[in-house]
């Protein structure tokens, strides 16, 4: 019987080219937009750090004075160089790590080499467990490191292939700001979307490429980078310094469980306490810690832009379907006569119906596949933008899935209003008023 | 006209000419608020910086190792900078509008600390900042030169101290409204007060156009920053930019060892590329409007064409009962002006109530009035434009159509 149908479906299509062609149009464009900029939401929504995300947390505590403080206000986003480094010292999660961006200049040890700037993070030894930094060659830095200010770098795996052509150069020298460094791991290919862990080098940044311990970094007085809140009366003349009232470093902490948070949460209530009683913190504790997931989402990651234009293009798609569903309605209705006759010759209700959501379901069809192909493009054009996330708009499996269901989906819904239609026709009258 | 014949052939087809209402209220809703967008979006994109944009080129060095004397490096850039060719004036400018770094000081008029403050972005700028950067002085005065001080200097001791202050006319005009800013004092930068010397017609802070109003206020200090602080500002003649900027870098080579160019640009470029993504949105409303009206029209002529086919017998009746074919064209036209209307009636409505949601979560201004009735007429226009062809197809219909039915 499908086949049958299907046959029908063509013919009536050939029929009607212009009308079909308007039809085919209309879908492909309504889901080729909405597929292109729900691509783009999806993977800028995505998760960093899948199944691993919600273990991850960000400290904040309110470190401010008094002056201009209003209860229950957000604390900064980022520590003081003397809290990061006193919550690290007392290491009360199972993992914890302090850093902070920055920018540094590198030579590797050949004599003409030419000096480049690359981005940097000066990071404690935890980092890399924490964040899943995949190593090709050696390893991350220990806290002993740490603690021994070393003269260790980890570097990218594009630094890598820059200035060792892609060989293992772990165990090799690189001079850093005129320091001699030696590294002693290599990244494999990686990048963290978004990049959670700084949002102030931008979401969707790149992952640096210079990785330094940061007791070593700030010893060599390596460039900071990113933003600063600096707060008080008195000018600082050093905001890098661990006393000065600025707050500039990202700090996390990995929590397996919700028992864990609870006392960690405890924890920091209880060390912004002792630091109030010490004259340190003016404000009554005022902590954060917020998951990776809740921390995207409270920082409006998605552009507002991107969100936009998803809402616009799903307004588009609506637009399309109302006209489809238009003109497959007046297709169906001029055929009225047809489907008399065929109703007249003992044609059920229930097979007007199907034939007709068939016919629905082939121009869906094409339309479906117009679509894939205009997101194909209209993804190559997202691509070619300027932003920073354009590189990382790609359709993948479950969004070509998505693709395939919301064009069904769309035929389907654009085809049940005209096919219920057609299958109300009567059989007798139609053949009396022609 | 008569309108009751036209309603009571709407009435037998409420499904198609629902639909056709459905779709002209929802392209309404959706343009109105999109022309909206990109009229908001070229109005940021078009904001004057107050700097002549076409005749800046900026280039910025940073050291390889640790610098000793930062400033006499700087001093001797200069100098080798002034001798290119083609340079008629440069500064050395702490932060530049639609550059990476943006820093800002809050700044009160009273002493006392707990007073409101305003966030106001701070230059730091060189000697020579006005007539490079192409500022306009409205009242007060340039710096003088006893008045520069080195950043180290500011930095390392407690001598130096910021002594006179420049502000934009938006500043001046939200703290001492009606009156004259020149002479007032503001708090904020150290204990002591800091004298207002001169107001600019027009400077934009380092990133303009965000969504925070409070984004609008600027000043500047004379402060000379050292070439690790700042970047290098030169004023060309529009023609002759790339020009001096190579010879610039060339130049700098020369001055000194061990540093690498971290930014080499036309200030043009900075702004074009700051505004990328707001063009970029501007191309992408205009193609979604302009499709949403191709496919609407398209739906129009789709679905006036199946009428004008199943009423050929009406319209030949008509005809040979004596109607003209003028008649017939404008019956068609009526009736899609009152599908139309109706579906923009409902689409205002809608239009309003999008807008009240991008109130409230993208912090957009309200919809102003103006785009309704602007909206009404292109979808009315664009409703006409599509049932014209088929109108006259019909009309074009002889009588004895309705005999051959």
């Amino acid at each position: 019987m499908f086949a049958y149908y299907l046959d029908l479906a063509l013919r009536s299509c050939r029929a009607n080219p212009v009308l079909t062609g308007l039809m085919v149009l209309a879908l492909g464009l309504g889901i080729g937009a909405s597929m292109t900029t729900l691509t783009v939401y999806h993977v800028l929504s995505a998760d960093p750090l899948p199944g691993r995300s919600d273990r991850l947390h960000l400290v904040q505590l309110d470190a401010g004075q008094l002056q201009g403080w209003r209860a229950g206000e957000e604390p900064d986003e980022q520590l003081t160089r003397l809290d990061a480094q006193n919550l690290l010292a007392e290491a009360r999660a199972p993992r914890q790590a302090l850093m902070s961006g920055g920018t540094a200049i590198v030579q590797d040890q050949a004599e003409q080499a030419e000096a480049r700037s690359v981005s940097a993070r000066y990071a404690s030894a935890d980092f890399f467990a924490m964040m899943g930094a995949p190593l090709r060659f050696g390893s991350g830095w220990s806290a002993a490191d740490d603690a021994a200010h070393a003269r260790v770098v980890v570097i990218s795996h594009e630094l890598n292939e820059r200035l060792f052509g892609g060989a293992d150069s772990s165990g090799r020298s690189l001079r850093v700001q005129d320091t001699e460094m030696r590294i002693i791991g290599v990244l494999a290919p990686w990048r963290l979307t978004p990049h959670f862990y700084d949002l102030n080098m931008g979401s969707y940044a790149r992952v640096e490429e210079l990785f330094v311990p940061f007791a070593t970094a700030m010893e060599i007085g390596l460039n900071r980078a990113g933003s600063m809140n600096c707060w008080g009366n008195e000018r600082v003349n050093d905001p890098l310094a661990a006393g000065a009232n600025c707050a500039w470093m990202q700090y996390w902490v990995e929590l397996p469980d919700a028992q864990a948070r609870q006392d960690y949460r405890a924890y920091l209530v209880a060390y912004a306490e002792r630091q109030r009683q010490a004259g340190r913190f003016e404000r009554p504790p005022n902590e954060r810690l917020r998951s990776v997931r809740a921390w995207l989402v409270h920082k409006q990651v998605v552009p507002g832009d991107v969100r936009l234009q998803l809402w616009l293009a799903l307004g588009f798609l609506l637009v399309c379907l109302t006209n489809t569903v238009g003109l497959l309605l007046a297709k169906c209705l001029r055929g009225t006569p047809q489907i008399g006759v065929r109703r007249a010759l003992g044609a059920s209700r229930k097979a007007i119906f199907a034939q007709h959501l068939v016919e629905a379901l082939v121009i869906g069809g094409a339309g479906g596949l117009l679509g894939l192909l205009l997101a194909w493009i209209g993804l190559l054009g997202v691509r070619m933008n300027p932003a920073s996330y354009a590189e990382l708009a790609r359709l993948d499996g479950p969004m070509l899935a998505a693709c395939i269901a919301v064009s069904l989906l769309a035929s389907v819904a654009a085809g049940l209003l005209p096919a219920w239609r057609a299958a109300q026709v009567a059989p007798a009258l139609q053949l009396k008023s022609q | 006209m008569d309108l009751l014949p036209i309603l009571a052939t709407l009435k037998r087809h409420k499904t198609a000419a629902g639909l056709i209402v459905l779709q002209v209220a929802l392209t309404c809703a959706i343009v109105c608020n999109a022309l909206f967008l990109i009229s908001q979006r070229l109005e940021r994109i078009n904001e004057p910086s107050g700097l002549v944009d076409d005749e800046l080129v900026v280039v910025s060095v940073v050291g390889v190792g640790p610098s000793q004397n930062a400033d006499a490096q700087t001093r001797t850039d200069l100098q080798a900078l002034r001798a290119v060719p083609g340079v008629q004036q440069l500064s050395v400018i702490n932060q530049l509008p639609f550059g990476r770094s943006f820093s800002m000081s809050t700044m009160r008029t009273q002493a006392d600390r707990n007073a409101p403050g305003v966030g106001v972005a701070s230059y730091n700028a060189s000697e020579g900042w006005l007539q490079a950067l192409g500022l306009r002085l409205v009242a007060g005065r340039d710096f003088e030169a006893s008045e520069y001080l080195d950043n180290s200097t500011l930095e390392q001791s407690e001598t130096g101290k910021v002594t006179a202050l420049v502000i934009n006319k938006a500043l001046a005009e939200r703290l001492f409204p009606g009156a004259d800013a020149v002479g007032q004092t503001l708090y904020g930068i150290s204990d002591e007060p800091t004298r207002i010397v001169g107001v600019v017609e027009r400077l934009v802070t380092p990133h303009p156009g965000g969504s925070d109003d409070m984004n609008v206020y600027s000043m500047l200090l004379p402060v000379r920053e050292s070439f690790r602080g700042g970047a290098y500002v030169l004023r060309t003649e529009p023609g002759r930019r790339e020009a001096v900027l190579k010879a610039a870098i060339a130049a700098l080579d020369q001055t000194g060892p061990g540093r690498i160019l971290r930014q080499q640009q036309l200030f043009s470029e900075m702004r074009s590329a700051y505004y990328a993504q707001d063009r970029n949105m501007v191309h992408l409303l205009v193609g979604v409007c302009l499709a949403l009206m191709v496919v609407t029209a398209f739906g129009i002529v789709g679905l006036a064409s199946f009428w004008v086919q199943q009423r050929t017998r009406m319209i030949g009746t008509r005809r040979a009962l004596g109607a003209t074919r003028g008649q017939i064209l404008r019956y068609f036209q009526a009736e899609n002006l009152l599908l139309s209307g109706l579906g923009i009636v409902i689409g205002m409505a809608a239009a309003y109530g999008i807008s009240l949601l991008l109130m409230q979560n993208y912090e957009m201004p309200r919809l102003p009035w103006s785009y309704l009735p602007v909206g009404a007429l292109v979808l009315c226009a664009l409703g006409q434009l599509a049932v014209l062809a088929p109108a006259r197809r019909a009309a074009a219909l002889p009588p004895v159509a309705a005999l051959r039915g």
